[in-house]
C-alpha cells in the first residue's frame, strides 16, 4: 500500500483504471445506439491511461488535457488502435467515439490527479483521489444500470420485430417512417383495447387512494393523539400486517371471490386494494401526525371544537403535504398492483393496464407490443412522480418502507 | 380510611377519548380483519382440506332435456329424454328432485319411471343420491299430436328445475395431511427453501450495499443531484411488470441486446440463457431484487445521512482523519441503526415478494421459492389444498421472523 501512495505510481494506476472504464462506457453508449461494433481494449487503455496519468498528476488543465486526448483517439481510431476499437464504422461515429473518449478520459482524470502533488503523496491525498475516482464510477454505473433498461424498453416499442432479431443492439430510429414509429401503440390503444385499461387503472387508483385516506386518516389520528389501552399493541399490529405477503392471502381471496362471484369484477379489486394500502398509509400519516405540535389542536378544543371538528379544521390542513405524499404512493401501489388483478380479473373488458400488459405475454404477440404497453403503463406513473418527487421521498422515508 | 396515592382506572375524560379512539379505529379493523386475518385463517384450515381447483365451484346436479325420435305426424311416438350429470367427478348430491313443465301436445305412452310422477301440467321425480361423476340418461315414451307439431316449439323451451344438496369440501369435516405431505416430500422442498434463502440473503444484502453506494454519491451537493436522485428512484417507482419484461427482453438468449453486447465485446462467444438455466436465472432474479429495490434503501439511507451533523466531520478532518477513515468511523455507526432496520424489514418483504420471481422466470431453472410454489401449488397443479399448505410454512417463517425483528426494532426505534 505505501508504495501505491507516489504520485507517479498512483496517477498511472488511477489513469489506467479511468481510462478502462471510460473505454467500456464508451463502447456501450455507442453500440447501443447505432448497433455498430464498438467493444473495449484493455491494453490500449491501460497504455493510454497510465500516459494521461503521467501527464495529469499536478496539473489541473482539464480542457487542454481533453482536448489533446480527443486528437489522440481520433488517431489511434484512424490506424486502427485505441482505448476502444471499433468496426466497420462511419467517420462520424468515430469523431463522436473519439469525443467522448477525449473528453471523458481527460477532463475527470485531470480533476482527479490535478491536485496531487509530486512525489510521496499523504494518505489523504492518495485516498481523495482514489474516492473522486470511485464516485466517477459510481456515477457511471448507477446511471447506465438504470437508464439502460429503460431505454430498452422505450427503443424497443419504437421498432418491429425483424429489425431487432437482425441486430438486437441496433436501437436507431428510422425517423422517416414519421407516425409509423408508433404504430405499436396505436395498435395497442385501438386493436387491444388498453384506452380501457387506462382508465380503468386509473380510477381503480383513485378509488384505492380515496378510501385509504377515508379509512386511514381517522386510524392514525387515533393512534398518534388519543390515549387507549393497546395503543402500542396497535401500532405494531400495523406493521405486522403489512408483512403478510400477499400471495399467502390471495388463495383465500381467489376462493371467497370464485364463491361469492366477485372475482372477475372491478368492485371487488377495489375492495381489496385499500386494505393492501391502509397499513400503509395509517403507518405513515401517525409517524407525521405525531410531529404536529398537539397545543394548537388542544387551543382548538379549548375553544369548543370537537374531536372530529378538529381533525377536519386544524389536522388535516396541516398535514397536506403529508397527504399529497401518501396518497401519491398509495396511487403508485395500486397503480402498478399486478398479483391480485391477476388472480382475480379473467375478462379482457375489466382489465386493469397491468393485467392487460400480461396478457400481451405470449408467443403471438410482438414484443414491441408488450414494451410499448410498458411505457404506457410506466409513463403515467414516471410523470406524477417526477412532479411530486419532493413529497414522495418525504413521505416514504418519514413513515414506511413497504415494497 | 382513605385511598392515598395517584388515581386508579381512568377517569370519564379518559373513557371518552378511548371510545372515540376506538370509534376511529373501527373501520380500519373491520376491514383489515375481514381482508387479512380472516383469510389468514381460512388459510390453515384450507391447509388440511383436500381442495382442488374444480371444488371451488360446488357440485350441481345438471340436465338436459330433449326429444328423440324426430315425430312427423300425430300420433307417432318418440321419447322424451333428460340427461342428468353430477356436475362434480367426486362429490355426491344428495335429494335431488327435477320438475318440468310438461310439454303440451305430448300424451305419456307407456309406463312412466318409478322414481316419476306425472301431476297435471307438472312432471317431478325423485331422483335421490348422485355419486361422484353420476351419469343417466332418463327416457319417457311419448306419443305427439297435431298440436304439439302445429306450435313447433321445442321441449327444452321450459326450463327444467333441479334441487339438490351436496357438501363442500370447503365446508365439511374432512381433514387431511396429505397436503403437508406433498409440500415436504421429497427433496423438492429443500430445494425450494435453498433457492428462498439464497434470493432473499443476497438479495437484501445487495439492495443495501447498492443502496449505500448510491447514497454516498448523492451526499454532496453538486448541480444535477436532484435530477440523478430523481432518476435512481425509477427501477422502485416503475410498474414490476414493465420492467420485469424489459429484462426478460433485454436479457433474451436469442434477440436480447444484452448477449448481443457481450458476444461483441469478446466476453463470451456464445449466447448465455440468462433466465433459463440454472444457476445463473437465480443469480438473475437477485440481481433483479438487487436493481429495483436498491432505490428504497438508498432513500433511507441517504435521509439519514444527511441528518447527521457536518461539524463532526469538519472535527474529524482537523484531525486529520482520511476520508475513509471517516466513512469507517463517523459514518458507519451512525448508519448502523437504520441499516439493521432496513436490513430487517427488506429481509421480510423480499422473503414474501412473488410477482418479479414470477414474471421473470415463472419458478423455472431453479429459481422457484416459497411463494411461486404457492402459485404452482395451487394453479398450475390445481391442488389449492397443498398452495395452502405452502402459505402456512410461508406464514410460520414469518412469525419466527416477525419475533426477531420486534426483538431488535423496539431497541432501535422505541416502537
Amino acid at each position: 500500500m505505501r508504495h501505491l501512495r507516489f504520485s507517479f505510481v498512483a496517477g498511472p494506476l488511477l489513469g489506467a483504471f479511468w481510462t478502462f472504464v471510460v473505454a467500456v462506457t464508451v463502447s456501450v453508449a455507442m453500440s447501443f445506439p447505432t448497433g455498430e461494433a464498438f467493444r473495449p481494449s484493455g491494453l490500449w487503455s491501460a497504455g493510454f491511461g497510465i500516459v494521461a496519468g503521467l501527464a495529469l498528476v499536478g496539473r489541473g488543465r482539464a480542457a487542454i488535457a481533453s482536448a489533446v486526448l480527443v486528437v489522440a483517439v481520433f488517431a489511434a481510431f484512424l490506424a486502427g488502435v485505441g482505448p476502444v476499437l471499433a468496426g466497420e464504422t462511419s467517420l462520424v461515429a468515430l469523431a463522436v467515439a473519439s469525443i467522448l473518449l477525449g473528453v471523458g478520459v481527460g477532463w475527470p482524470l485531470a480533476r482527479i490527479l490535478g491536485a496531487l502533488p509530486m512525489g510521496a503523496l499523504t494518505r489523504h491525498e492518495f485516498e481523495g483521489a482514489v474516492i473522486l475516482a470511485l464516485r466517477g464510477v459510481g456515477y457511471i454505473f448507477f446511471t447506465a444500470i438504470v437508464v439502460i433498461p429503460f431505454y430498452v424498453m422505450v427503443m424497443t416499442s419504437l421498432k418491429n420485430q425483424s429489425e431487432l432479431m437482425r441486430n438486437p443492439l441496433d436501437f436507431s430510429i428510422d425517423l422517416s417512417q414519421g407516425w409509423g414509429l408508433f404504430r405499436s401503440y396505436v395498435e395497442l390503444l385501438t386493436r387491444f383495447d388498453f384506452g380501457s385499461y387506462l382508465w380503468t387503472s386509473f380510477y381503480v387508483s383513485l378509488l384505492t387512494v380515496l378510501i385509504t385516506l377515508l379509512f386511514a386518516i381517522p386510524g392514525a389520528y387515533a393512534v398518534a393523539r388519543l390515549r387507549f389501552r393497546g395503543r402500542a399493541a396497535f401500532s405494531r399490529s400495523i406493521l405486522l400486517i403489512y408483512m403478510v405477503p400477499m400471495i399467502v392471502l390471495a388463495l383465500p381471496i381467489y376462493i371467497a371471490f370464485s364463491m361469492a362471484g366477485l372475482r372477475n369484477s372491478i368492485a371487488g379489486i377495489v375492495m381489496i386494494y385499500p386494505v393492501t394500502t391502509i397499513p400503509v398509509a395509517l403507518y405513515m400519516l401517525q409517524g407525521y401526525f405525531r410531529g404536529l405540535p398537539s397545543e394548537v389542536e388542544e387551543a382548538g378544543l379549548m375553544d369548543g371544537l370537537s374531536r372530529l371538528q378538529v381533525i377536519w379544521k386544524i389536522t388535516l390542513p396541516l398535514s397536506l403535504p403529508a397527504l399529497a405524499s401518501v396518497s401519491l404512493y398509495v396511487f403508485m401501489i395500486a397503480w402498478n398492483e399486478f398479483l391480485l388483478a391477476f388472480m382475480l380479473l379473467d375478462d379482457p373488458s375489466k382489465f386493469t393496464l397491468t393485467r392487460g400488459i400480461a396478457s400481451l405475454n405470449s408467443s403471438e404477440i410482438p414484443r414491441q407490443h408488450l414494451m410499448a404497453g410498458s411505457v404506457i403503463a410506466t409513463v403515467p406513473i414516471m410523470v406524477l412522480f417526477l412532479g411530486l418527487e419532493r413529497f414522495m421521498t418525504k413521505g416514504l422515508t418519514a413513515g414506511s418502507v413497504k415494497g | 380510611m382513605s385511598d392515598i396515592g395517584p388515581p386508579r382506572g381512568s377517569g370519564p375524560l379518559a373513557r371518552t377519548e378511548a371510545r372515540l379512539a376506538w370509534g376511529l379505529l373501527a373501520p380500519t379493523l373491520i376491514a383489515v380483519s375481514l381482508v387479512v386475518i380472516l383469510p389468514l385463517l381460512a388459510v390453515f384450515w384450507i391447509s388440511v382440506k383436500p381442495v382442488s381447483l374444480a371444488d371451488l365451484r360446488a357440485p350441481e346436479p345438471v340436465v338436459r332435456e330433449d326429444l328423440r325420435g324426430r315425430p312427423e305426424a300425430a300420433g307417432d311416438e318418440a321419447v322424451l329424454r333428460y340427461r342428468l350429470r353430477n356436475s362434480s367427478p367426486r362429490s355426491e348430491i344428495t335429494g335431488v328432485t327435477l320438475r318440468d313443465r310438461w310439454p303440451e301436445g305430448l300424451t305419456l305412452a307407456g309406463d312412466l319411471d318409478p322414481r316419476c310422477t306425472l301431476g297435471g301440467e307438472e312432471l317431478s321425480c325423485d331422483l335421490g343420491t348422485w355419486e361422484g361423476g353420476y351419469r343417466e340418461t332418463l327416457e319417457i315414451p311419448v306419443t305427439v299430436d297435431q298440436g304439439f307439431l302445429d306450435a313447433e316449439r321445442d321441449v327444452d323451451e321450459d326450463p327444467v328445475a333441479v334441487n339438490g344438496s351436496a357438501s363442500s369440501v370447503l365446508t365439511d369435516t374432512t381433514f387431511t395431511l396429505a397436503n403437508f405431505r406433498a409440500v415436504f416430500d421429497g427433496g423438492q422442498f429443500w430445494q425450494v427453501l435453498g433457492a428462498t434463502l439464497f434470493y432473499t440473503v443476497f438479495g437484501t444484502i445487495g439492495a443495501l450495499v447498492m443502496g449505500l453506494f448510491a447514497a454516498l454519491l448523492l451526499n454532496h451537493s453538486f448541480r444535477g443531484q436532484g435530477i440523478l436522485r430523481g432518476l435512481y428512484l425509477f427501477p422502485y417507482v416503475a410498474p414490476v411488470i414493465a420492467v420485469a419484461f424489459t429484462w426478460i427482453i433485454l436479457f433474451d438468449p436469442f434477440s436480447g441486446s444484452a448477449n448481443a453486447l457481450l458476444v461483441q465485446m469478446g466476453v463470451t462467444d456464445q449466447a448465455i440463457n440468462f433466465f433459463g438455466a440454472r444457476p445463473l436465472a437465480l443469480v438473475m432474479v437477485t440481481l433483479f431484487e438487487i436493481w429495483r429495490y436498491f432505490p428504497l434503501s438508498f432513500l433511507f439511507i441517504l435521509a439519514r445521512m444527511q441528518s447527521i451533523p457536518t461539524d463532526m466531520y469538519e472535527a474529524a478532518e482537523m484531525d486529520g482523519a482520511s476520508p475513509f477513515q471517516q466513512f469507517r468511523y463517523l459514518s458507519m455507526p451512525q448508519l448502523l441503526g437504520i441499516l439493521s432496520v432496513l436490513f430487517l424489514l427488506r429481509f421480510i418483504w423480499t422473503f414474501n415478494k412473488f410477482d418479479d420471481i414470477f414474471l421473470l422466470t415463472g419458478g423455472n431453472a431453479g429459481t422457484r421459492v416459497l411463494t411461486v410454489s404457492v402459485y404452482e401449488q395451487a394453479f398450475a397443479l390445481s391442488n389449492i389444498g397443498a398452495g395452502a399448505a405452502v402459505a402456512v410454512v410461508i406464514f410460520g417463517f414469518l412469525l419466527l421472523f416477525s419475533i426477531v425483528f420486534f426483538g431488535i426494532i423496539s431497541r432501535e426505534e422505541g416502537l
